[in-house]
């Protein structure tokens, strides 16, 4: 068997052209030292997530506050999105509803076209990441320019982001210098943060200046009020509303939190778990539109009610897309946002994006060691380790996995279940180990030798030292 | 106090040592131990893999094994884990009674024996890898990312060694990358962990690493002995049945 055929047999094949998790992840670390950095990057992240939350006594009761929180309002969505939706009109919001992506950038577009709008800006969201926002709007000829500085990094790059928070994290200064090059003219080789920074601002003033429609985002959507927040450290969000004319803020359904009393539990919880400031340096707050403004949210579902029918996996839509499970995720430091194929990458995304596409995104939950250190950085508690053990199941259950694992798992099974064949398959394994090692010493077929010796196989299990010694 | 020692299929086959040295260290703690001859695997394997439903086997031959002993004791904090939040089967009484007493061993020794001296003695510098399942899942110590006191099971015994020099890595809660069938199917990721983690025992200049668990042990020693490094690998029960 050729190891092509080997691959086919054991690793589910992913739909469309992208390459699975492990396989992307394969390439990923060919380059050694740059997974170094990628990962000591964002492991600098998590140590100052640490340091942020070690600050505060009351840390592990602000995770329950807030996991409590969360809890409620999910049991009582349609109560909060309706009282949300009736203040939210009565401040002269316009309110739309979108079951799922289409009809979420349908609306946009529906906006976009009535105003006979040019320029478009936007701040990160990554709804609109997880709706492909920009490529259906480039193909109908609308370019919409991102304000965040990683996003616009990635974009002229026509990359997607690789992490919710820090879009570019992936790219190095050097990376960023040859993209400006190329796309605003700055100097060759010049590799200074701040002169970078800076050819980004002027750039971005620019289209913040010209912008006719402003996207955002919604952090947290405030029932009581009909107001909503947005949390950025550039204000790039704020920059973008305040200059045009109309303002478009996406939000999912589970944005949404009671009363303003709660906010202060989750600015409290998302900063110091997503960067380890004490808040972001924006916490924006929007109520109404300016006079002469227009201001629209869309509300969006796309899957999101469907996991909330999971009973297994709903409270993955606690997130409150902090990102500190990517942080301190050893797979993901070392396999990089891109490997997950998806917009919201890491853990999280690992039990969000099967309830989107389960075929698709079937590797996903196997893109972890189950070590739960996901669960335990988590704001607001969700067992994330626990549910990506539980999308196995179900992955498995609905006939997502590939021939050969089925028949090893099946074969495995039944050898274990059975302690007479366990005991001679046993013996007879260890003693072709030790007559035979090639067998086991190949690097095509078996992936532990590529990297690994294997283990010493003794003459004598334990059972046979036992019967001889203590029996 | 009668103990069946539980032994997962993988160190009964290939770590007999570690096994050997369980039995002798919780006998002269004063246990009366137990082998049963029958026992196979946890499950564990299958239902990492998604195959959950495949373990009934595994499941209903564990509960044929160890449904009349008082404590059930493993060297495996992975394996105790497993059982001790999967196994189930239509007699519910005799499952549920081994998930509730089922220990891995130095929770076993800390908790229930309730141990204060030792009397082993292993004059080396030694770094402990922490198992994310036994620290994680069975609490054997206090982890890096809570706001809690500090504590460790394993570190409370091994500091009880005479001559034994302790160390952490840097950083002393993550994972080897293991994690079962991960090992092979994501191999670069999962090698790239089990690198990383040997680096910064390096840097302690450790001539041990140990842990409670043998399969982030076997995983270490196969990147070790690749690397050709002096470093070696042992369980925490040969330290501690040292003498």
């Amino acid at each position: 068997m050729n190891p092509k055929n080997f691959n086919r047999l054991f690793f589910v094949p992913i739909q469309g052209a992208g390459l699975s998790h492990s396989a992307a992840a394969e390439i990923f670390n060919k380059d050694e030292e740059r997974t170094d950095w990628h990962d000591e990057t964002l492991w600098f992240v998590r140590e100052k997530r640490d340091k942020a939350v070690k600050q505060i006594s009351e840390w592990e009761q602000l995770r329950t506050l807030g996991s409590d929180i969360k809890d409620h309002t999910l049991s009582n969505l349609d109560v909060y999105l309706a009282e949300f939706e009736k203040n939210a009109q009565a401040n002269g919001i316009k309110i739309h509803w979108a079951i799922d992506a289409e009809e979420h950038n349908e609306i946009i577009l529906g906006i976009i076209r009535e105003q006979k709008v040019q320029q478009v800006v936007k701040s990160k969201s990554m709804l609109t990441e997880e709706c492909h926002l920009n490529d259906y709007l480039a193909q109908r000829g609308i370019d919409v320019v991102d304000t965040d500085l990683g996003e616009r990094i990635v974009q002229f790059r026509n990359e997607p982001p690789s992490h919710i928070v820090l879009p570019a994290i992936h790219l190095k200064k050097q990376d960023v210098s040859e993209t400006f090059h190329e796309h605003l003219g700055t100097e060759k080789g010049n590799n200074d943060p701040q002169y970078l920074t800076e050819a980004a601002r002027q750039h971005l003033r620019e289209k913040f200046i010209k912008s006719q429609l402003a996207i955002t985002g919604v952090n947290f959507a405030i029932a009581s009020t009909g107001g909503f927040v947005v949390c950025t450290n550039e204000g790039n969000a704020d920059m973008g509303a305040h200059a045009a004319k109309i303002h478009v803020a996406s939000m999912g359904i589970e944005k949404i939190i009671p009363k303003v009393e709660h906010l202060g539990v989750f600015l409290r919880l998302l900063a110091r778990s997503a960067t380890g400031q004490p808040i972001t340096t924006y916490s924006s707050h929007f109520h109404q539109p300016r006079v002469g403004q227009q201001m629209h949210i869309i509300i969006v579902d796309n899957g999101r009610t469907k996991q909330l029918g999971r009973p297994d996996f709903r409270s993955s839509l606690k997130c409150i897309r902090c990102a500190a499970c990517f942080n301190t995720c050893p797979v993901y430091r070392r396999s990089g946002g891109h490997s997950y194929h998806t917009a919201v990458a890491g853990p999280i995304g690992s039990i969000l994006n099967p309830n989107l596409d389960m075929k698709a995104n079937a590797d996903l939950p196997f893109a972890s060691t189950l070590c739960g250190s996901c669960s335990n950085v988590c704001p607001v508690k969700i067992d994330i380790h626990v549910q990506l053990y539980k999308w196995r199941q179900v992955l498995v259950a609905e006939g997502f996995t590939t021939g050969g694992k089925k028949v090893a798992m099946k074969g495995m099974a039944f050898v274990l279940s059975h302690p007479s064949i366990y005991r001679i398959s046993g013996k007879i394994g260890r003693w072709i180990m030790r007559v035979f090692p090639f067998i086991f010493n190949n690097k095509s077929f078996n992936p532990w030798y590529k990297q690994r010796e294997m283990p010493e196989a003794p003459e004598q299990s334990f059972r046979d030292w036992y019967k001889k010694n203590k029996k | 106090m009668k103990v069946g020692l539980f032994i997962p299929c993988y160190v009964d086959q290939f770590y007999p040592k570690v096994a050997v040295a369980t039995l002798e260290l919780l006998e002269k703690l004063g246990c009366e131990v137990v082998f049963p001859l029958n026992q196979t695997c946890c499950g564990q394997p299958m239902a990492n893999s998604g195959f959950a439903s495949l373990s009934e086997g595994c499941d209903k031959n564990f509960i044929a094994n160890f449904g009349e002993v008082d404590y059930v004791v493993s060297p495996s904090g992975s394996c105790v884990l497993h059982v001790k939040e999967h196994l189930h089967d239509q007699n519910e009484t005799k499952a549920s009674y081994i998930r509730r007493n089922i220990y891995e061993l130095t929770e076993f020794i800390v908790d229930v024996l309730k141990v204060e001296n030792m009397v082993a003695n292993f004059p080396h510098k030694v770094g402990m890898h922490i198992s994310c399942h036994g620290q994680r899942g069975l609490n054997l110590s206090s982890m890096s990312e809570l706001s809690a006191p500090s504590f460790s099971k394993p570190a409370y015994l091994l500091n009880m060694v005479k001559g034994l020099q302790l160390s952490l890595p840097k950083r002393e809660d993550e994972c080897c990358g293991f994690g079962g069938t991960f090992c092979v199917f994501e191999e670069a990721v999962s090698v790239k962990m089990g690198k990383d983690r040997i680096t910064e025992h390096a840097t302690n200049e450790v001539e041990y690493i140990t842990g409670v668990d043998v399969s982030c042990l076997m995983h270490l020693e196969g990147i070790l002995k690749r690397q050709g490094s002096g470093v070696k690998t042992i369980h925490i029960a040969e330290i501690l049945n040292t003498h």
